[in-house]
């Protein structure tokens, strides 16, 4: 399963203990057609100062189950098994009170809307401050001092000025710069971004992914980003999860599970991505039929129904299990996907 | 060429759709039962009901519920339970009729004021809500100083009262949904205006309609009693829970039945009708909203 | 076939020389709240062959959607005009311009809002042959509701359920079945498949070019996505604020471009592929996009641009043939052109 190495091979780091170590997180969900099983067995590991994307499409549990690490999953209706530890202790056995001190303190947590996640009636600076306020009990000068040091560091221009303006009066790719802001202002260990750029246009995205690297350089914090987009991945990543109906199907370094994908989803997703330029294909490869329901998931393989690799019924009855295929590298798929090619 | 979709079994047709929605619902389905009971009473009231409504019998006068009166006598010694039974008919008339009236008139003026803003918005709202401000009883005497007083005239009165409360409604809803991408898309394949109000418009926004008719049927039922009080709604000998409950006023203590069965008749009328009108509106809607799903974002 | 050399345009392109839509100086504003128009599109001109499909792409204020929406006059153009098969739409008002949308429709972007939640899928894609009469009577309206349903990848028991049953890909389907009921001569798809999941993009992405294939349709392809614009589009327009910078064919766009805004654009787009993350530079703007409120004068990129110069403060660039076929609105690009330089290197995989 997945290592605990630095991905980099440049890196000299030696093997450090994980700073967050998921081990069979799952997630269920009472739904009026049935209980809907959206996470089912995550388990990973995060280094310090690594950066983990996570991929899938929407149905694969990929931001429930980041919600689960801090304990975001309302329950009931949902249910939260499994274990998380982070730096020593294990959030899913924590209290309310605990976790809050988690929280926008020592994890990070950045969404794809920042409309949403921002007060709309209270002005940045107020925003800004309210972690150190509350985490940190810093006064409301020191308070005001830091979040023009962090609007600045975001590359906001005229920060200090900036202080006493509303949500609204920001960009969107502001706005996203603000709650990164907020997300380091009490100098996290771990950011967890969902699909922070997802909404934002190209450029801007270019910019916020510079943005992060940049933090990430100076503030040697883990990253955990969850994302669809493979060339987000490409850009940004160590490693990368690729999950599909609430599980993990193949691990490993990105130039490795990019390079050489070894299941037959990732394979699908690089194939049915348009590449313009010498390698335009004639026709993209399309994925045929739809993820499964969580509330009926099937006993085995749960990408078995569209796999065009599958040479028999094996994996009907039985999930695979992640086997180690190359070194870092797993996969949850019985069949050895670039033997079928190369026939 | 094509993909081809695997669909799955059809379901069943709207209708049944809506009725099982309704039929599980059980608050609703007991909301059903009593308007059910009401409706019968309505319709057949006056001949199951073992007194005549204005039977008098001086000798029996205020005398509590017992097994030959079940809801007691009034001061004039006629049966409770039969006026109560026999004014059925008039009390519902009332509320349906004049909550109707309101719909009809008030829907469409909400509708079109919202759909089509400007001047047509500001002129119809404006009167909207020159009628809304008369107080309800003097614009109701004013219509019965033109018209004479009687039931007909009760209930265009109420009628009228309550139109400016469906025409805001309507009005608000339709604002939300003409900017509905969907309608887009009907005007982007040709769709006249009056198509578009009709298929598109009109049944997104019957949801918060059909709670207000609910709650007004309950208010123009208690209008009724209002007029009556004043003596320009129902005329006697016809009975009416409204007047039953205000003449019972007077008795409150040597008699409190004479007030209280009225009242839980209004009580009952008005709760099953809110009960369905909420049970009607939630089996309306084709979407069924899970935790996970709603309006294309899924959580996970 | 690897390597992308022409664009081929499908065999059934007519001989015929006049471009099947044209538009000339198209413009939209609005007025804004307060004081200011808002310049949502800004003397917008091209040509769309029949048969072709002109992708539009650019980022959020750019105008590709209000362009789009002006094109079917779901929204009012302020001025210039907009000629199919040398009709003009701009100025046409009842039945003629319902006859008229039976000729150009629409695929919206969202799948869930555009269909009407109360209405079964069977009445929303046969809602166009009602509102024309056209394949009156119920079996024949039947027929051809089925015949759609097929054409799109969806089995015709579909007829019966309702949006919320289907998934954002059946959806969208039925979105374009709907468009295809009048047999358009051009279909403007405006982010068709920007709110789908990344497997099902490439479904739809081979839906249409089926389609297009099969029935000779005419595309207009409004994007952000670069990369999906480039694989379906002949052509390609890049908006920014309100403004066509640079039209190409989808190869020189990709390969040569040259305006400043495109380039940058282009080195913007993430890709699969570590070793090409690793080795790029990207250009990265500064600022963010102008608001179409108040556009500064000159050129409308020149705030952000890298390499722009005084005169680009001044003067508005034109779009104009920079070569055969190449369309630019940047003083700069052609003063290079002019000069014999090379164009700028171009950071792009």
């Amino acid at each position: 399963m997945s290592g605990v190495q630095r991905a980099t091979a440049s890196d000299s780091n030696a093997i450090t203990s994980p700073l967050l170590s998921v081990r069979d997180l799952r997630v269920r969900f009472g739904t009026k057609r049935g209980v809907a099983h959206v996470v089912n067995g995550l388990s990973y590991d995060v280094a310090p100062g690594e950066t983990v994307a996570i991929v899938g499409e929407s149905g694969s549990g990929k931001s429930v189950g980041v919600m689960a690490l801090l304990g975001l999953v309302p329950q009931p209706p949902g249910r939260v098994e499994g274990d998380v530890w982070f730096e020593g202790r294990n959030l899913a056995t924590a209290s309310e009170r605990e976790l809050r001190q988690v929280r926008g303190n020592r994890v990070a947590m950045v969404f794809q809307d920042p409309m949403t996640s921002l007060n709309p009636v209270l002005t940045i600076g107020r925003q800004l401050g309210e972690s150190l306020r509350l985490h940190h009990g810093a006064s409301r000068r020191e308070a005001d001092a830091r979040a023009v040091e962090l609007l600045d560091l975001v590359g906001i221009p005229s920060p200090r000025q900036r202080l006493g303006d509303y949500p609204h009066q920001f960009s969107g790719g502001m706005r996203q710069r603000v709650m990164i802001a907020m997300g380091v202002v009490t100098n996290p260990s771990l950011l967890i971004a969902d699909e922070p750029t997802t909404a934002l246009d190209v450029t801007t995205q270019a910019q916020i992914v510079e943005l992060v690297q940049e933090l990430q350089q100076r503030l040697g914090m883990a990253i955990v980003w969850i994302t669809h987009d493979l060339g987000v991945v490409a850009g940004l990543a160590h490693r990368v999860l690729v999950m599909y109906a609430g599980r993990i199907i193949e691990s490993g370094i990105v130039d490795d599970l990019l390079g050489d994908p070894r299941h037959p989803y990732t394979r699908g997703l690089l194939a049915s991505l348009p590449r313009p330029g010498r390698d335009r294909p004639a026709r993209l490869f399309a994925i045929p039929g739809l993820p499964p329901d969580p509330v009926a998931l099937p006993a085995g393989c749960a990408f078995w129904e569209r796999c065009s690799y599958r040479l028999d019924d094996t994996e009907r009855d039985s999930v695979p299990a992640l086997r180690e295929v190359a070194p870092g590298h797993h996969v949850a798929c019985v069949y050895d996907v670039p033997a079928i090619e190369r026939t | 060429m094509t993909i081809e979709i695997l669909p799955g079994a059809p379901l069943r047709s709207r209708r049944a759709e809506v009725w099982s929605a309704v039929l599980a619902n059980r608050l609703a389905l007991g909301g059903l039962a009593v308007l059910a009971v009401l409706a019968l009473a309505a319709v057949v009231g006056p001949s199951v009901a073992p007194f005549g409504a204005n039977e008098q019998a001086i000798l029996d006068r205020f005398e509590g519920p017992s097994w030959r009166h079940w809801f007691g006598t009034d001061d004039l010694g006629r049966d409770v339970f039969s006026r109560v039974l026999i004014a059925a008919r008039g009390s519902l008339q009332v509320g349906v009729i004049s909550v109707g009236i309101a719909l009809g008139l008030g829907v469409p003026i909400g509708m079109v004021a919202g759909y089509y803003g400007g001047i047509a918005d500001s002129a119809l709202m404006r009167l909207m809500d020159i009628v809304f401000s008369f107080p309800a009883i003097l614009l109701a005497i004013a219509i019965v100083a033109v018209r004479g007083p009687g039931l007909t005239n009760a209930m265009i009165a109420i009628g009228i009262v309550y139109m400016p409360i469906f025409a805001r409604i309507a009005r608000g809803s339709v604002i939300a949904v003409r900017s509905e991408v969907y309608v887009r898309a009907a005007r982007s394949i040709g769709a006249t205006d009056g198509r578009i109000l009709r298929r598109h418009v009109l049944p997104n926004i019957v949801a918060p309609i059909i709670v207000q008719t609910s709650l007004s049927l309950a208010f123009a039922i208690l209008s009724e009693a209002a007029l009556s009080f004043l003596g320009l709604g129902v005329q006697p000998p016809q009975p009416s829970w409204g007047r039953m409950l205000a003449d019972g006023r007077g008795f409150i203590r040597q008699a409190p039945w004479l007030g209280i069965f009225p009242g839980l008749a209004i009580l009952g009328t008005v709760m099953s009708f809110n009960l369905v009108g909420d049970g009607l509106r939630d089996a309306l809607d084709p979407r069924q909203k899970s935790v996970i799903e709603s309006r294309g974002q899924e959580i996970a | 076939m690897s390597g992308d050399t022409l664009p081929e345009v499908s065999d059934t392109l007519l001989e015929v020389s006049d471009p099947l839509l044209e538009v000339s100086d198209l413009a939209v504003h609005f007025r804004a709240r307060g004081k200011g128009v808002v310049k949502a599109v800004d003397g917008v001109s091209f040509n769309v062959r029949r048969g072709e499909t002109l992708g539009i792409v650019g980022e959020s204020g750019c105008g590709k959607s209000t362009t789009g929406l002006a094109l079917l006059r779901l929204v009012e153009p302020t001025a210039g005009s907009v000629r199919l098969d040398g009709v003009e739409l701009a100025g046409l008002r009842g039945g003629a311009l319902r006859a008229m949308r039976k000729r150009v429709a629409m695929i919206f972007q969202d799948p869930y809002a555009s269909l009407n939640p109360r209405l079964s899928i069977g009445d929303i894609v046969a809602e166009p042959l009602e509102v024309h009469g056209l394949h009156a009577g119920r079996t024949a309206r039947r027929m051809r509701v089925d015949e759609l349903l097929t054409m799109v990848g969806l089995d015709p028991n579909f007829r019966t359920r309702y949006p919320h049953e289907l998934s954002g890909g059946q959806r969208q389907r039925v979105g374009i079945a709907r468009a295809l009921a009048t047999e358009p001569d051009v279909i403007v798809a405006d982010e068709p498949i920007s709110a789908l999941d990344v497997s099902v993009q490439a479904q739809i992405i081979n839906l249409l070019e089926d389609l297009q294939g099969d029935l000779g349709l005419t595309y207009l392809f409004i994007a952000h996505d670069l990369a999906a614009v480039q694989h379906i589009s002949h052509r390609v327009a890049v908006m920014y604020l309100g403004r066509i910078v640079e039209l190409a064919d989808r190869v020189t766009l990709y390969e040569a471009p040259a305006h400043p805004y495109t380039q940058a654009l282009l080195s913007a787009i993430p890709v699969a592929d570590t070793a090409v993350e690793r080795a790029r530079t990207r250009i990265v703007l500064t600022g963010d996009v102008p608001s179409p409120r108040d556009p500064p004068p000159g050129c409308n990129f020149a705030g952000r641009c890298p390499r722009a110069e005084d005169a680009c403060r001044d003067v508005d660039p034109v779009l104009e043939p920079l070569r055969v076929g190449h369309d630019v609105a940047c003083l700069v690009a052609r003063r290079e052109l002019a000069d014999g330089d090379s164009p700028a290197a171009v950071t792009r995989p």
